[in-house]
């Protein structure tokens, strides 16, 4: 039986997840917790956010976010393809700055309109 | 130009405000904005967990000012961008300026405060010490690596575990420094459990409970922090349990203030507890046609929530412009009793009160199992079972109209019951 | 080849400059940190004393009286903030009572005007909020208060504007003579100069043995404050004093002269490079201070800070030219009231300059006045015209101190030119308020950059290698 914290909302449930059987939940306050509780023992993943550089005429950086949730695990691999974009402006909200990044399935996503 | 709402701050709080004014008969609306861009705070707050309750969705902080920003267009709110007021009096008059305009007085006829807040810093809890660069409130570092892109730092140490200590510890991980170590004073944690997983335990961050900073040492930068663990009732240090880090960047999350020199200047009757203005049910202050909410009224969690109350000043500040001044015959006055802090609002016109009242307050302790219990005298008006409750966390409760018909006196209590 | 060297910025340093400015004479101004008024002189209580403390017949006692009026005089012309509120040396028993008469005494003595001896029921009538354990005061209606690193720069602008160089990031590691020629080595470059004036604060022993012989000892002594948000400002009217003892003035709580309460110094023995509060220290300090204010309010407190001062085992300045070395002038041990006297002791000090062989004619067309815009002190017509004039006035900077991007800009085309955000706070008092520069403390530094044309990490809090930004986010350092 593993405790955990749920993460999905910011409720912050205390879960019990119990793996040996079937990685069954309890406590969590909606389905989305039931999810959370396996997916962080099997296969946990994760949402980033971060800013790229961009060329706007007053902002240097544009925040950015992963469309979805990706294996934590590869967490600093995707903050080094960040590391390598020069965005160019403008740009609009939602706008894909890498598509599937680090073949990861996930998107590169603009969370703000810059000129 | 007499405009109906003037709205002071862009942030999420004058944004609400001013769209619910619009959207409630409010015709000419001027939102004031000190920065080059509206969205305040949310700006720099580039990690997600805003709009669950608002939006449904998870957004990040400039996504959700983005959707404020948006609905705004077309609507005739005018907004004057780096603009900052300087002075409000009592007859509505907001003095402000900017490059372009110069030196202006506008005047309204109801104003609405949203100025947000600022960060405690070393200075205000006495840190002792070498005073290096190196030190930054966090939300001033957030500034600079979030806004700018900037690193202020490679090795660093928080003190303060409520969230922006606590996001700050993620941002600072994931953009190439390492933190050693979040420290906290308290023995529980002031952020959400949710950040205690994905912003320390996701980076192997030691979190430090009942420990503070007691000594600062660096020539130019920060070199090195000392720990010590602290009494818990005292909050003293406890000799022989230093601990020192070797680090160059020190952010501290301690605390929020509040941004009131406006409300002063203008003699807002003031909340020593909340550090805000004392305001009605409706957001409205103790000058009639001045309203606040927001950060500026009291520090809040989620900015769900302050969205919401400024959509009630905005809506108030309509309405007061319609119908002039409320009825405030049999004022009650709501008032802390044990285990309650900071209550929202701190006066109710009951004449004023459509169906319910919303109260909003902090709990002085971490609770399991509670009752809040609202009281008149005696007389239990109404008990709210909780399950959980910690001080990071803003309470609400919502009081039926016909429940306030029920006061004999002119106050009541709110208060915990274990 | 200088015809004077000044050795350290300080306020000894740039009122010395300030005096040679006037006369045709080749001054330069030698300072090891990167600004004027970067060690003790920003670092103190900021008083500007009356002078019934020192010894009579000391030369404390003598340019206190004198500073205390040039001060004055100086203030108003170079538009740097001094207000005259007078103090209160306050008594808590007979025996103390004795001892501010003997102060009321030795200050006549001395030459001060005004002192008077007020009673309990006075001192109440005229601060209500001073302890009621003081049965009396001493009053002295000339004790001013300052703000004593404007006052540095001030005097610093107007000598460089009548001439005066200052050479920064020089830290003088040894001066040899060769016949009557000093030369002073700096990693900045050498220096030579016929007379040297000794104004190195707590190094001032440190220089002079460069040269001569041991005549003086610096001992450093720390001395910590807590400064207050302005709403405990007007909790006081006057200087308030405890009774002095042997280890000096004592612990004083008083109005600074922008408006916030400075409570301190504690006084202990120190490395004369340490500048660091601590917590026996700053306990004192708030413990002591509530002896005579108690009900000050620590928890607006805005900021703490210690100064190191440059006191000796003797109670007294060491004004004199060296016996075996011609031209090589000290003016050290300039501990309280150090700051009150060196207006008035350069002024002595360019004679004595005189009197060893330095030609003095006075220079035409000096500059002896200044004036700053202050936009919180404009009235609303005064700053409707001033962004009219210069739009830069438009953008208020600094939040708490209401300070706009055109007084910076115009600090940074002003003489001794500032390149830290902390110089800039120095001029203008952007970064004093109560948020403490984390609201205007990167807006001050993207204009320093901007107009200095520098690199935005280059751009210093205050001292060089006080960094601010360590390089970009990532940098490939995300592991």
């Amino acid at each position: 039986m593993t405790e955990l914290i749920c993460i999905v909302c910011p409720k912050g449930c205390h879960l019990k997840v119990d793996e040996e059987n079937g990685y069954k939940v309890t406590g969590n306050g909606c389905p989305r917790g039931a999810e959370y509780g396996q997916k962080e023992l099997v296969n946990p993943t994760r949402t980033i956010t971060s800013t790229v550089r961009i060329n706007g005429k007053t902002a240097r950086r544009v925040p950015v976010k992963t469309s979805a949730d990706f294996p934590k695990g590869k967490i600093f691999d995707v903050m080094a393809e960040l590391d390598k974009v020069d965005a160019k402006a403008p740009i609009k909200v939602g706008d894909v700055i890498i598509e599937n990044v680090c073949g990861l399935g996930v998107d590169i996503v603009a969370a703000k309109d810059i000129d | 130009m007499l405009y109906d709402v003037i709205v002071v701050g862009g942030g999420p709080a004058g944004l609400a405000a001013a769209l619910e004014a619009k959207k409630n008969g409010a015709e000419s609306i001027l939102v004031i904005e000190r920065d080059a861009e509206l969205g305040g705070i949310l700006n720099q707050c580039i990690h997600n967990g805003f709009g669950l309750h608002t939006f449904k969705e998870e957004l990040t902080g400039p996504e959700y000012a983005d959707r404020y920003i948006k609905m705004l267009e077309g609507t005739g709110i005018e907004v004057m961008l780096n603009t900052m007021v300087l002075d409000i009096t009592e007859d509505k008059t907001v003095y402000a300026m900017n490059k372009e305009q110069g030196y202006m007085n506008i005047a309204g006829k109801s104003i609405i405060l949203g100025m947000g807040c600022r960060e405690r810093t070393r200075g205000a809890i006495a840190v002792p010490g070498d005073r290096p660069a190196g030190v930054f409130s966090a939300g001033a570092a957030q500034r600079y690596v979030n806004i700018e892109g900037y690193m202020v730092g490679k090795k660093v140490l928080i003190l303060g575990s409520g969230d922006i200590g606590l996001i700050m510890a993620r941002r600072m991980s994931l953009e190439g420094a390492e933190v050693v170590a979040c420290v906290e004073l308290c023995p529980y944690s002031n952020g959400l459990n949710r950040n205690i997983v994905q912003c320390l335990n996701d980076y192997n961050i030691p979190l430090y409970l009942s420990h503070t900073i007691t000594n600062i040492k660096g020539k130019e930068r920060v070199e090195e922090v000392t720990i010590m663990k602290v009494n818990d009732d005292t909050k003293q240090p406890i000799p022989g349990t230093e601990i020192k880090f070797d680090v160059d960047t020190v952010l501290l999350s301690v605390g929020l203030i509040p941004e009131n020199e406006l409300s002063r200047g203008v003699g807002l009757e003031m909340d020593p507890r909340t550090s805000g203005p004392v305001v009605y049910e409706n957001m409205e202050t103790s000058i009639e046609g001045i309203f606040a909410s927001g950060n500026v009224l009291h520090v809040h969690d989620l900015v769900d929530f302050v969205s919401a109350e400024s959509a009630k000043a905005g809506k108030s500040a309509a309405e007061y412009v319609k119908n002039g001044a409320a009825d405030a015959t049999g004022t009650i006055s709501v008032k802390a009793g044990t285990g309650a802090n900071a209550i929202v609002p701190q006066k109710i016109r009951p004449a004023n009160v459509d169906k319910l009242v919303e109260v909003f307050f902090r709990p002085v302790n971490v609770y399991g199992t509670s009752a809040i219990k609202v009281m008149a005298g005696d007389k239990v008006l109404s008990t709210f079972k909780r399950e959980h409750m910690v001080p990071a966390e803003m309470e609400k409760i919502v009081i039926p109209k016909k429940f306030l018909e029920q006061v004999e006196g002119n106050e009541i209590t709110i208060s915990i019951e274990a | 080849m200088y015809d004077v060297a000044i050795i350290g910025a300080g306020i000894t340093g740039c009122s010395l400059a300030y005096e040679l400015g006037k006369y045709n004479v080749k001054a330069i101004v030698i300072e090891k940190e990167n600004d004027v008024a970067v060690g003790t002189t920003k670092a103190n209580s900021a008083i500007v004393h009356g002078g019934y403390d020192p010894e009579t017949g000391t030369d404390m006692a003598k340019y206190n009286v004198k500073g205390n009026e040039r001060i004055k005089e100086l203030c108003g012309k170079l538009d740097v903030a001094y207000k005259q509120i007078g103090a209160l040396v306050c008594a808590f028993s007979d025996e103390e009572v004795k001892h501010v008469e003997e102060l009321k005494a030795r200050g006549e003595a001395n030459g001060v005007q005004g002192l008077e001896i007020w009673d309990q029921a006075k001192v109440r009538e005229e601060e209500p909020n001073i302890s009621d354990e003081v049965v009396a005061a001493l009053y002295s209606p000339t004790t001013g208060i300052v703000s004593p690193w404007e006052l540095a720069i001030a005097l610093a602008e107007t000598a460089a504007l009548n001439g005066v160089e200052f050479k920064f990031n020089a830290p003088c590691t040894n001066i040899t003579k060769d016949g009557d020629v000093y030369t002073v080595e700096t990693p900045a470059g050498n220096v030579e100069a016929k007379y040297i004036c000794n104004a190195a604060g707590v190094y001032a022993d440190v220089v002079n043995e460069y040269v001569c012989k041991k005549s003086f000892t610096i001992l450093p002594n720390k001395g910590e404050y807590y400064l207050l948000d302005k709403s405990q400002g007007t909790l006081v009217n006057h200087v308030i004093f405890q009774c002095p003892n042997e280890k000096g003035k004592g612990v004083l709580v008083s109005p600074t002269v922008h408006g916030n309460l400075i409570v301190g110094p504690d006084s202990q023995p120190s490395a004369a490079d340490d500048v660091s509060t601590t917590s026996d220290g700053l306990n004192f300090v708030r413990t002591t201070a509530l002896k005579s204010v108690p009900s000050i309010n620590y928890r607006e407190s805005i900021r703490n800070f210690a100064g190191v001062r440059a006191r000796t085992a003797v109670h007294d300045f060491f004004i004199f030219e060296d016996k075996e070395n011609k031209g090589f002038f000290n003016i050290s041990g300039m501990a309280s009231p150090g700051l009150t006297s060196a207006p008035a002791i350069a002024v002595d000090l360019v004679k004595m300059m005189g009197e060893s062989g330095l030609e003095l004619t006075e220079k035409e067309n000096i500059v002896d006045t200044r004036k700053v815009n202050r936009f919180k002190h404009m009235s609303h017509e005064e700053r409707a015209a001033i962004i009219k004039e210069n739009p830069l006035y438009g953008k208020i900077i600094c939040r708490c101190e209401t300070v706009t991007e055109g007084e910076i800009v115009d600090a940074l085309h002003r003489p001794i030119v500032p390149t830290s955000i902390d110089a800039i706070k120095r001029r203008c008092n952007a970064g004093m308020g109560r948020c403490q520069g984390g609201f205007c403390g990167p807006r001050v530094q993207e204009i320093i950059a901007r107009e200095l044309n520098i690199p935005l990490a280059d751009v210093y809090q205050d001292r060089v290698g006080t960094r601010i930004i360590t390089g970009e986010t990532k940098e490939g350092g995300a592991k």
